[in-house]
């Protein structure tokens, strides 16, 4: 057990915590002002649903020792990981004795700050029309069928994409991939907003999304070099990549947005920003040099050019999660495929360097299988859910109920009350 | 010449708006306004007490027409406003005595 490493991952989880109320500025300020709270609310439930459930179950789900594929119930509601005394199940050398130098506890607190921000990732291809009672129940279904499996394959020792080789430092595929096709699936099943696209949507408060943005940089320090799980090098390199990856993105996207549209946007640089934090997640603690520059660069690059698919194709993923989760989330899982350096982290050994550092395609093969399972798997399930939701209690809100805006029609509340013409009477 | 006022439901500008264009009306004025006729509102709750809002949120539109022009343009507001529901709003036209273009000094039909 080492004190500096636990004080950290400790700040680090805290960190994460803070990240989803960012995501929900960040989601919150480009929606309607009618429908802000609402948007607000899915993500703010999600650290009441996830912690819960987490706590009972998804934990145990996800990182028991239940072979390949899920965990079992061995951690149901966090029972034998007391205190310090006890030891994450796979975290543990031939002699049975911990590697994790951090209580369990705090590996446990970690990854349910991840468990947390994944799902309301989704929330930005829903907003404005999906029901509070649908999201809720879809919140939790995904957890236990969808993320807890992921997270096994990925960050349990004994996962089968973990024991193939793949590599993901904070969760390109667990987080992003995951929650990315999720959005697509779901946005898919819900249909699209009404008037969309012919009608302007445009954001009601960027300022808000900006505030967003900066809270969930800040945040992303925590998810990437807290995941280094000590204060270490490792968690020096990962800090600062982070940081370089989000700045080289921000001026990726608006080179591209000023090139193709004639003006960089303050959307574009919070949207650039993201795209950029989104990439380095799978590659933090496993590239250096300028590779965090590149990887930052063309996410920022290639997540605005994908931001115009949904036009395309007709599907109203509403804030672009898809064109920068999934896609964002892609480019950087194969990026590390190309970047991976020995000299940085010695989990990548010498035949699994990137393809541009030792010139062996071993792990770039390895990474296209862990982006295609998360795909398949999450993508397939998401949308089963969402459509046996829709069968039974409903996914979307009535016509009128989007009309109004589902800050009155889902939560009986307004976000801003401005003037003198409120005529409230109290009932009883 | 004629003042014509509609109050519809905010979903349905951008319908009058584009019926108006296709009349050729010139130019057209709308404000955020709330209010009610027979559609209730909504009722609000903040830790567990209970409030009811009685204004719905509503959108006025004004328009400047010539008299001969008048009936058309309302008739094309009240079509193209209708969503056959509670709340679709009111439309009516009130006489305007003399109308000048502030740039050109110009008055009358000649500032429409």
């Amino acid at each position: 057990m080492d004190s500096g490493n636990t004080a950290w991952v400790l700040a680090s989880t805290a960190l994460v915590l803070l990240m989803t109320p960012g995501l929900a500025f960040f989601y919150g300020g480009m929606v309607r002002g009618k429908n802000v709270l609402a948007m607000l609310m899915q993500n703010f439930f999600s650290m009441g649903m996830v912690s819960v459930l987490w706590a009972l179950i998804a934990c145990s789900l996800a990182f028991g020792d239940g072979g390949k594929f899920i965990g079992d119930l061995s951690l149901v509601g966090l029972k034998d990981l007391a205190g310090a005394k006890d030891v994450m199940p796979g975290f543990v050398d031939d002699a049975g004795a911990s590697l994790l130098t951090i209580p369990p506890l705090v590996f446990v607190a970690f990854q349910l700050m991840f468990a947390i921000i994944t799902p309301a990732l989704i929330t930005g291809a829903i907003a404005d029309r999906m029901k509070f009672r649908a999201w809720a129940v879809f919140l939790g279904a995904w957890l236990l069928l969808v993320y807890a499996p992921v997270a096994h394959w990925v960050f349990s020792p004994f996962g089968w994409l973990f024991n193939l080789g793949a590599l993901d430092f904070a969760g390109g595929t667990v987080v992003h991939i995951n929650a990315g096709i999720a959005a697509l699936a779901v946005c898919l099943v819900l249909g699209k907003r009404r008037g969309w696209p012919g009608e302007a949507m445009s954001p009601h408060s960027l300022p808000l999304t900006l505030l967003g943005t900066g809270i969930l940089w800040f945040g992303w320090f925590g998810f990437n070099a807290g995941s280094a799980l000590a204060a270490d090098g490792i968690a020096a390199q990962a800090f600062l990549n982070t940081n370089n990856a989000a700045a080289a993105a921000m001026l990726g996207w608006l080179l591209v947005e000023r090139l193709k549209g004639g003006h960089a946007t303050t959307l574009g640089a919070a949207s650039g920003a993201v795209a950029g934090l989104v990439a380095i997640t799978p590659c933090a603690g496993f590239v250096g040099g300028v590779a965090p520059l590149i990887i930052g660069f063309l996410a920022g690059a290639v997540c605005f050019l994908a931001i115009q698919l949904k036009y395309k194709f007709g599907y109203d993923d509403s804030l672009d999660v898809v064109g920068v989760h999934l896609v964002g989330g892609i480019i950087g899982s194969l990026l590390l495929g190309l970047f991976a350096d020995e000299s940085v982290n010695a989990v990548v050994t010498s035949d699994t360097q990137g393809l541009l550092v030792g010139g062996d395609a071993t792990l770039l093969g390895y990474q296209a299988v862990a982006v295609f399972a998360t795909i398949a798997w999450s993508g397939i399930i998401s949308f089963i859910l969402a459509k046996v939701i829709s069968a039974t209690i409903g996914l979307r809100c009535d016509e009128d109920e989007e009309i109004q805006g589902l800050d009155t029609s889902q939560h009986a509340e307004t976000a801003y009350s401005f003037g003198e013409l409120g005529s409230m009477g109290r009932i009883g | 010449m004629k003042l014509i006022t509609a109050i519809i439901k905010p979903f349905k500008l951008d319908d009058v708006k584009e019926v108006l264009r296709g009349l050729a009306v010139q130019g057209m004025t709308v404000s955020e306004a709330q209010g009610f006729g027979r559609q209730r509102g909504h009722t609000e709750v903040y830790r567990g007490t209970e409030y009811t809002v009685d204004f719905v949120p509503k959108v006025r539109v004004e328009v400047l027409v010539d008299d001969s022009d008048a009936q058309r343009v309302a008739d094309a507001i009240v079509s193209s406003a209708r969503t056959d529901k509670i709340g679709d709003g009111k439309v009516w036209v009130t006489p305007v005595e003399n109308v000048t273009r502030i740039r050109t000094g110009e008055m009358g039909r000649d500032a429409l």
